[in-house]
Protein backbone atom coordinates (compact mmCIF):
# COMPACT_ATOMS: atom_id res chain seq x y z
CA UNK A 1 0.00 0.00 0.00
CA UNK A 2 1.29 3.44 -0.90
CA UNK A 3 -1.01 5.91 0.82
CA UNK A 4 1.64 8.56 0.54
CA UNK A 5 1.70 8.24 -3.22
CA UNK A 6 -2.10 8.26 -3.44
CA UNK A 7 -2.09 11.49 -1.48
CA UNK A 8 0.72 12.88 -3.63
CA UNK A 9 -1.37 12.28 -6.73
CA UNK A 10 -4.42 13.97 -5.20
CA UNK A 11 -2.27 16.86 -3.93
CA UNK A 12 -0.45 17.55 -7.18
CA UNK A 13 -3.56 17.30 -9.34
CA UNK A 14 -5.64 19.44 -6.98
CA UNK A 15 -3.21 22.36 -7.18
CA UNK A 16 -2.97 22.45 -10.98
CA UNK A 17 -6.01 23.67 -12.93
CA UNK A 18 -4.88 21.99 -16.15
CA UNK A 19 -4.31 18.70 -14.40
CA UNK A 20 -7.73 18.86 -12.74
CA UNK A 21 -9.33 19.08 -16.18
CA UNK A 22 -7.08 16.43 -17.63
CA UNK A 23 -7.88 14.02 -14.81
CA UNK A 24 -11.60 14.70 -15.23
CA UNK A 25 -11.50 14.02 -18.97
CA UNK A 26 -9.06 11.12 -19.04
CA UNK A 27 -8.56 9.57 -15.62
CA UNK A 28 -6.83 6.39 -16.76
CA UNK A 29 -4.46 8.15 -19.10
CA UNK A 30 -3.68 10.84 -16.57
CA UNK A 31 -2.89 8.31 -13.85
CA UNK A 32 -0.61 6.34 -16.17
CA UNK A 33 1.19 9.49 -17.31
CA UNK A 34 1.51 10.85 -13.78
CA UNK A 35 2.86 7.60 -12.34
CA UNK A 36 5.47 7.39 -15.09
CA UNK A 37 6.52 11.03 -15.15
CA UNK A 38 5.61 12.74 -11.89
CA UNK A 39 5.37 10.19 -9.08
CA UNK A 40 9.08 10.49 -8.32
CA UNK A 41 9.34 14.27 -8.40
CA UNK A 42 10.41 15.49 -4.97
CA UNK A 43 8.18 18.48 -4.65
CA UNK A 44 10.47 20.71 -2.62
CA UNK A 45 13.57 19.95 -4.67
CA UNK A 46 14.78 21.20 -7.99
CA UNK A 47 14.77 18.71 -10.82
CA UNK A 48 16.34 16.40 -11.85
CA UNK A 49 16.52 14.85 -8.40
CA UNK A 50 13.84 12.17 -8.15
CA UNK A 51 12.70 9.34 -5.96
CA UNK A 52 13.14 5.98 -7.66
CA UNK A 53 10.89 3.63 -5.71
CA UNK A 54 7.36 5.04 -5.68
CA UNK A 55 4.56 3.14 -7.41
CA UNK A 56 0.86 2.47 -6.95
CA UNK A 57 -0.52 -0.95 -6.11
CA UNK A 58 -2.87 -2.32 -8.81
CA UNK A 59 -5.88 -1.58 -6.55
CA UNK A 60 -4.79 2.01 -6.00
CA UNK A 61 -4.07 2.56 -9.69
CA UNK A 62 -7.49 1.21 -10.68
CA UNK A 63 -9.30 3.29 -8.04
CA UNK A 64 -7.65 6.46 -9.31
CA UNK A 65 -8.24 5.48 -12.95
CA UNK A 66 -11.97 5.05 -12.33
CA UNK A 67 -12.51 8.11 -10.08
CA UNK A 68 -13.58 5.65 -7.39
CA UNK A 69 -13.53 7.86 -4.33
CA UNK A 70 -15.21 5.25 -2.13
CA UNK A 71 -12.33 2.85 -2.67
CA UNK A 72 -9.81 5.66 -2.27
CA UNK A 73 -11.40 6.51 1.10
CA UNK A 74 -11.20 2.83 2.05
CA UNK A 75 -7.54 2.69 1.06
CA UNK A 76 -6.80 5.49 3.52
CA UNK A 77 -6.41 8.43 1.16
CA UNK A 78 -6.48 11.67 3.14
CA UNK A 79 -10.09 12.71 3.56
CA UNK A 80 -9.46 16.41 2.97
CA UNK A 81 -7.44 15.94 -0.21
CA UNK A 82 -9.96 13.46 -1.52
CA UNK A 83 -12.94 15.72 -0.91
CA UNK A 84 -11.30 18.86 -2.23
CA UNK A 85 -10.17 17.34 -5.50
CA UNK A 86 -13.42 15.48 -6.14
CA UNK A 87 -15.45 18.65 -5.52
CA UNK A 88 -13.32 20.29 -8.20
CA UNK A 89 -13.91 17.38 -10.54
CA UNK A 90 -17.64 16.81 -10.15
CA UNK A 91 -19.48 19.54 -8.24
CA UNK A 92 -20.14 21.30 -11.55
CA UNK A 93 -22.30 18.38 -12.74
CA UNK A 94 -24.89 18.88 -9.98
CA UNK A 95 -27.57 21.54 -10.12
CA UNK A 96 -28.12 22.00 -6.39
CA UNK A 97 -25.47 23.46 -4.08
CA UNK A 98 -23.75 20.77 -1.99
CA UNK A 99 -25.54 17.98 -3.90
CA UNK A 100 -22.26 16.34 -4.86
CA UNK A 101 -20.93 16.61 -1.32
CA UNK A 102 -24.08 14.95 0.02
CA UNK A 103 -23.90 12.16 -2.54
CA UNK A 104 -20.26 11.65 -1.56
CA UNK A 105 -21.39 11.25 2.05
CA UNK A 106 -24.24 8.90 1.11
CA UNK A 107 -21.93 6.63 -0.86
CA UNK A 108 -19.79 6.27 2.28
CA UNK A 109 -22.79 5.75 4.57
CA UNK A 110 -21.96 2.09 5.15
CA UNK A 111 -18.91 3.28 7.11
CA UNK A 112 -18.92 3.86 10.84
CA UNK A 113 -15.99 4.50 13.14
CA UNK A 114 -13.21 3.69 13.02
CA UNK A 115 -12.67 4.96 9.50
CA UNK A 116 -9.71 3.71 7.48
CA UNK A 117 -6.39 4.89 8.87
CA UNK A 118 -5.07 7.97 7.05
CA UNK A 119 -1.65 7.88 8.70
CA UNK A 120 1.25 7.90 6.29
CA UNK B 1 7.00 45.09 27.57
CA UNK B 2 4.35 44.35 25.00
CA UNK B 3 0.69 44.24 25.94
CA UNK B 4 -1.62 41.37 25.03
CA UNK B 5 -4.49 43.54 23.88
CA UNK B 6 -6.86 40.69 23.04
CA UNK B 7 -7.00 36.94 22.74
CA UNK B 8 -9.42 35.83 20.07
CA UNK B 9 -10.47 32.32 19.07
CA UNK B 10 -12.95 31.32 16.43
CA UNK B 11 -13.89 28.79 13.85
CA UNK B 12 -12.80 29.59 10.30
CA UNK B 13 -15.49 29.03 7.73
CA UNK B 14 -14.17 29.46 4.19
CA UNK B 15 -17.66 30.13 2.83
CA UNK B 16 -18.14 33.31 4.87
CA UNK B 17 -16.53 35.53 2.27
CA UNK B 18 -18.75 34.23 -0.52
CA UNK B 19 -21.90 34.25 1.62
CA UNK B 20 -21.30 37.77 2.89
CA UNK B 21 -20.49 39.28 -0.50
CA UNK B 22 -23.20 37.56 -2.54
CA UNK B 23 -26.45 39.22 -3.43
CA UNK B 24 -29.80 38.43 -5.00
CA UNK B 25 -30.70 34.78 -5.46
CA UNK B 26 -27.11 33.74 -4.73
CA UNK B 27 -27.27 35.12 -1.20
CA UNK B 28 -28.00 32.30 1.25
CA UNK B 29 -30.85 32.84 3.71
CA UNK B 30 -28.53 32.75 6.72
CA UNK B 31 -26.13 35.38 5.32
CA UNK B 32 -27.61 38.45 7.03
CA UNK B 33 -27.55 36.87 10.48
CA UNK B 34 -24.01 35.62 9.87
CA UNK B 35 -22.80 39.06 8.77
CA UNK B 36 -24.40 40.67 11.82
CA UNK B 37 -22.61 38.25 14.13
CA UNK B 38 -19.28 38.74 12.37
CA UNK B 39 -19.67 42.52 12.46
CA UNK B 40 -20.16 42.39 16.22
CA UNK B 41 -17.22 39.98 16.61
CA UNK B 42 -15.01 42.26 14.49
CA UNK B 43 -15.69 45.09 16.89
CA UNK B 44 -14.02 43.09 19.69
CA UNK B 45 -10.70 43.31 17.83
CA UNK B 46 -11.21 46.90 16.73
CA UNK B 47 -11.76 47.97 20.34
CA UNK B 48 -8.50 46.32 21.41
CA UNK B 49 -6.45 48.76 19.26
CA UNK B 50 -3.90 46.11 18.34
CA UNK B 51 -0.67 46.98 16.50
CA UNK B 52 0.35 43.41 15.65
CA UNK B 53 -1.50 40.12 15.19
CA UNK B 54 -0.09 36.72 16.11
CA UNK B 55 -2.25 34.38 14.06
CA UNK B 56 -2.52 30.66 14.78
CA UNK B 57 -3.86 28.43 12.03
CA UNK B 58 -3.13 25.23 10.14
CA UNK B 59 -2.05 24.87 6.55
CA UNK B 60 -4.48 22.66 4.60
CA UNK B 61 -1.88 20.86 2.46
CA UNK B 62 -1.05 24.02 0.54
CA UNK B 63 2.60 24.70 1.25
CA UNK B 64 3.30 22.13 3.95
CA UNK B 65 3.35 18.62 2.59
CA UNK B 66 3.98 15.06 3.68
CA UNK B 67 7.56 15.01 2.40
CA UNK B 68 8.59 17.57 4.99
CA UNK B 69 5.87 18.16 7.57
CA UNK B 70 6.51 20.41 10.56
CA UNK B 71 4.40 20.05 13.70
CA UNK B 72 4.63 23.72 14.69
CA UNK B 73 5.96 26.42 12.37
CA UNK B 74 6.40 30.17 12.71
CA UNK B 75 6.46 32.39 9.65
CA UNK B 76 9.29 34.91 9.56
CA UNK B 77 8.91 37.11 6.52
CA UNK B 78 8.29 40.79 5.80
CA UNK B 79 5.22 39.96 3.73
CA UNK B 80 2.85 37.08 3.15
CA UNK B 81 0.95 36.35 -0.01
CA UNK B 82 -2.27 34.64 0.82
CA UNK B 83 -4.81 32.15 -0.46
CA UNK B 84 -4.32 29.52 -3.09
CA UNK B 85 -5.80 28.53 -6.43
CA UNK B 86 -7.93 25.73 -4.98
CA UNK B 87 -9.33 28.09 -2.32
CA UNK B 88 -10.21 30.57 -5.03
CA UNK B 89 -11.81 27.72 -6.98
CA UNK B 90 -13.82 26.14 -4.17
CA UNK B 91 -14.60 29.04 -1.85
CA UNK B 92 -14.24 32.13 -4.03
CA UNK B 93 -11.58 33.52 -1.69
CA UNK B 94 -9.62 36.53 -2.96
CA UNK B 95 -5.86 36.69 -3.26
CA UNK B 96 -4.47 38.76 -0.39
CA UNK B 97 -1.19 40.37 0.63
CA UNK B 98 -0.37 40.89 4.28
CA UNK B 99 2.58 42.58 6.01
CA UNK B 100 4.63 40.61 8.53
CA UNK B 101 6.36 41.60 11.77
CA UNK B 102 9.77 39.98 11.43
CA UNK B 103 11.01 41.24 14.78
CA UNK B 104 8.25 39.48 16.66
CA UNK B 105 8.70 36.37 14.48
CA UNK B 106 12.41 36.26 15.28
CA UNK B 107 11.73 36.79 18.96
CA UNK B 108 9.09 34.04 19.15
CA UNK B 109 11.35 31.62 17.29
CA UNK B 110 14.39 32.25 19.49
CA UNK B 111 12.50 32.28 22.77
CA UNK B 112 10.19 29.44 21.73
CA UNK B 113 13.17 27.23 20.91
CA UNK B 114 14.74 28.08 24.25
CA UNK B 115 11.44 27.30 25.99
CA UNK B 116 11.44 23.73 24.66
CA UNK B 117 9.48 23.98 21.40
CA UNK B 118 11.56 22.94 18.40
CA UNK B 119 9.74 25.33 16.11
CA UNK B 120 10.18 25.13 12.36
CA UNK B 121 10.27 28.38 10.44
CA UNK B 122 9.54 29.67 6.97
CA UNK B 123 10.94 32.76 5.27
CA UNK B 124 8.57 32.41 2.34
CA UNK B 125 5.14 31.37 3.48
CA UNK B 126 1.96 31.70 1.50
CA UNK B 127 -0.79 31.62 4.09
CA UNK B 128 -4.12 29.91 3.55
CA UNK B 129 -7.71 30.31 4.69
CA UNK B 130 -7.00 29.23 8.26
CA UNK B 131 -5.39 32.66 8.64
CA UNK B 132 -7.13 34.67 5.95
CA UNK B 133 -10.63 33.76 7.17
CA UNK B 134 -10.04 35.49 10.52
CA UNK B 135 -8.46 38.41 8.68
CA UNK B 136 -11.58 38.68 6.52
CA UNK B 137 -13.87 38.46 9.52
CA UNK B 138 -11.87 40.49 12.05
CA UNK B 139 -9.65 42.86 10.08
CA UNK B 140 -10.65 42.88 6.41
CA UNK B 141 -8.28 45.77 5.70
CA UNK B 142 -5.47 43.25 6.41
CA UNK B 143 -3.28 46.23 7.28
CA UNK B 144 -1.76 45.08 10.57
CA UNK B 145 1.50 43.11 10.49
CA UNK B 146 1.12 39.47 11.41
CA UNK B 147 3.15 36.57 12.72
CA UNK B 148 1.65 33.34 11.40
CA UNK B 149 1.94 30.24 13.56
CA UNK B 150 1.00 26.98 11.89
CA UNK B 151 0.11 23.79 13.73
CA UNK B 152 -0.31 20.30 12.37
CA UNK B 153 -3.89 19.21 13.04
CA UNK B 154 -4.09 17.47 9.73
CA UNK B 155 -1.42 14.88 8.95
CA UNK B 156 -0.91 12.13 11.55
CA UNK B 157 1.13 11.64 13.65
CA UNK B 158 -0.04 14.80 15.41
CA UNK B 159 1.22 16.38 18.62
CA UNK B 160 -0.87 15.63 21.71
CA UNK B 161 -3.62 18.08 22.78
CA UNK B 162 -1.62 18.94 25.88
CA UNK B 163 1.22 20.12 23.67
CA UNK B 164 -1.10 22.57 21.90
CA UNK B 165 -2.17 23.97 25.27
CA UNK B 166 1.45 24.27 26.37
CA UNK B 167 2.37 26.09 23.18
CA UNK B 168 -0.49 28.51 23.77
CA UNK B 169 0.69 29.20 27.30
CA UNK B 170 4.21 29.72 26.01
CA UNK B 171 3.11 32.14 23.28
CA UNK B 172 1.18 34.16 25.85
CA UNK B 173 4.14 34.29 28.23
CA UNK B 174 6.59 35.21 25.49
CA UNK B 175 4.43 37.96 24.01
CA UNK B 176 4.00 39.49 27.46
CA UNK B 177 7.78 39.49 27.87
CA UNK B 178 8.49 40.92 24.40
CA UNK B 179 10.56 44.09 24.82
CA UNK B 180 8.26 46.30 22.80
CA UNK B 181 5.59 48.86 23.50
CA UNK B 182 3.25 47.32 20.95
CA UNK B 183 -0.23 46.00 21.58
CA UNK B 184 -0.48 42.43 20.35
CA UNK B 185 -3.67 40.52 19.62
CA UNK B 186 -3.26 36.75 19.60
CA UNK B 187 -5.81 35.20 17.27
CA UNK B 188 -6.33 31.54 16.49
CA UNK B 189 -8.86 29.56 14.54
CA UNK B 190 -9.87 25.94 14.68
CA UNK B 191 -12.94 23.79 14.43
CA UNK B 192 -15.67 22.37 16.55
CA UNK B 193 -17.04 19.02 15.36
CA UNK B 194 -16.38 18.70 11.67
CA UNK B 195 -16.46 15.98 9.04
CA UNK B 196 -14.78 16.40 5.66
CA UNK B 197 -14.49 13.61 3.14
CA UNK B 198 -16.55 11.18 5.21
CA UNK B 199 -20.11 9.87 5.59
CA UNK B 200 -21.19 12.54 8.10
CA UNK B 201 -20.15 15.56 6.05
CA UNK B 202 -22.38 18.48 5.05
CA UNK B 203 -25.37 17.63 7.21
CA UNK B 204 -27.87 20.25 8.41
CA UNK B 205 -25.71 20.86 11.50
CA UNK B 206 -22.24 19.97 12.66
CA UNK B 207 -21.77 16.20 12.93
CA UNK B 208 -21.84 16.21 16.76
CA UNK B 209 -23.94 19.00 18.33
CA UNK B 210 -23.38 17.53 21.79
CA UNK B 211 -19.60 17.84 21.42
CA UNK B 212 -20.06 21.38 20.13
CA UNK B 213 -22.18 22.33 23.15
CA UNK B 214 -19.57 20.95 25.53
CA UNK B 215 -16.67 22.48 23.63
CA UNK B 216 -18.21 25.96 23.58
CA UNK B 217 -18.70 25.63 27.34
CA UNK B 218 -15.07 24.64 27.90
CA UNK B 219 -13.76 27.53 25.82
CA UNK B 220 -16.14 30.14 27.21
CA UNK B 221 -15.28 29.26 30.81
CA UNK B 222 -11.58 28.47 30.25
CA UNK B 223 -12.17 24.94 31.50
CA UNK B 224 -8.90 23.42 30.36
CA UNK B 225 -9.12 20.69 32.98
CA UNK B 226 -12.28 19.21 31.46
CA UNK B 227 -11.09 19.72 27.91
CA UNK B 228 -7.81 17.96 28.61
CA UNK B 229 -9.56 15.18 30.53
CA UNK B 230 -12.01 14.43 27.74
CA UNK B 231 -10.04 15.15 24.58
CA UNK B 232 -7.41 12.84 23.15
CA UNK B 233 -6.03 12.22 19.69
CA UNK B 234 -8.25 9.11 19.54
CA UNK B 235 -11.38 10.74 20.95
CA UNK B 236 -11.33 13.56 18.41
CA UNK B 237 -12.27 11.14 15.62
CA UNK B 238 -15.64 10.56 17.29
CA UNK B 239 -17.22 14.00 16.73
CA UNK B 240 -16.03 14.06 13.08
CA UNK B 241 -12.98 13.14 11.07
CA UNK B 242 -11.73 16.76 10.83
CA UNK B 243 -12.29 17.61 14.49
CA UNK B 244 -8.59 17.58 15.35
CA UNK B 245 -8.76 21.26 14.44
CA UNK B 246 -10.27 21.64 17.90
CA UNK B 247 -6.71 21.45 19.19
CA UNK B 248 -6.16 24.95 17.84
CA UNK B 249 -9.00 26.06 20.12
CA UNK B 250 -7.19 24.28 22.96
CA UNK B 251 -4.02 26.17 22.06
CA UNK B 252 -6.00 29.39 22.32
CA UNK B 253 -7.39 28.30 25.69
CA UNK B 254 -3.76 28.00 26.74
CA UNK B 255 -3.17 31.55 25.51
CA UNK B 256 -6.24 32.86 27.33
CA UNK B 257 -5.38 31.13 30.59
CA UNK B 258 -6.77 28.42 32.83
CA UNK B 259 -10.24 29.18 34.23
CA UNK B 260 -10.31 32.57 32.52
CA UNK B 261 -13.80 33.11 31.14
CA UNK B 262 -14.11 34.77 27.76
CA UNK B 263 -15.38 38.35 27.74
CA UNK B 264 -17.28 37.79 24.51
CA UNK B 265 -18.96 34.57 23.40
CA UNK B 266 -21.18 33.99 20.41
CA UNK B 267 -22.05 31.09 18.14
CA UNK B 268 -24.08 30.32 15.05
CA UNK B 269 -25.47 26.94 14.12
CA UNK B 270 -24.86 26.60 10.41
CA UNK B 271 -25.20 23.75 7.96
CA UNK B 272 -22.19 21.45 8.14
CA UNK B 273 -20.58 23.01 11.22
CA UNK B 274 -21.19 25.26 14.19
CA UNK B 275 -19.51 28.63 14.18
CA UNK B 276 -18.17 29.99 17.47
CA UNK B 277 -16.52 33.28 18.42
CA UNK B 278 -14.63 34.14 21.63
CA UNK B 279 -12.68 37.18 22.82
CA UNK B 280 -10.74 37.72 26.03
CA UNK B 281 -9.36 41.06 27.17
CA UNK B 282 -6.40 40.39 29.50
CA UNK B 283 -6.34 44.05 30.57
CA UNK B 284 -9.93 43.74 31.76
CA UNK B 285 -13.17 44.09 29.83
CA UNK B 286 -13.01 47.15 27.57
Amino acid sequence: MSKYLLNKFLFTVDRDPDLVERYRQDPRGTVAWWEAESAGVILNCTTPERSTWLEFTPTEREALATHDYVTLFELGAHNFLLLTLFIALFERDYAEPLAFQREFAARLSHWSLPYPDIST
Amino acid sequence: MATVAAVIASTHHPFYYKASTSSGPDRPPFADEWVAKITAFRETLTQARADVLVMVGSDHFHQLWLDNMPQFLVGKAPYYDANWYNEEREFGLPRMFVPGDEDLSAYLLREGLDAGFDLAFSNELRIDHSITCPLITLRPEADLPIVPVYTNIFAPPLPQPRRFVELGRTIRRLVEAWPSDKRVAIIGTGHLSLELGGPRQFGPHGPDPEFDRKAVGWIASGDLESALAEVSLDSLWLPGNATHGFMDFMLMMGVAGDKIAADYVDSLDLFHTMEAYFTWYPEGAL
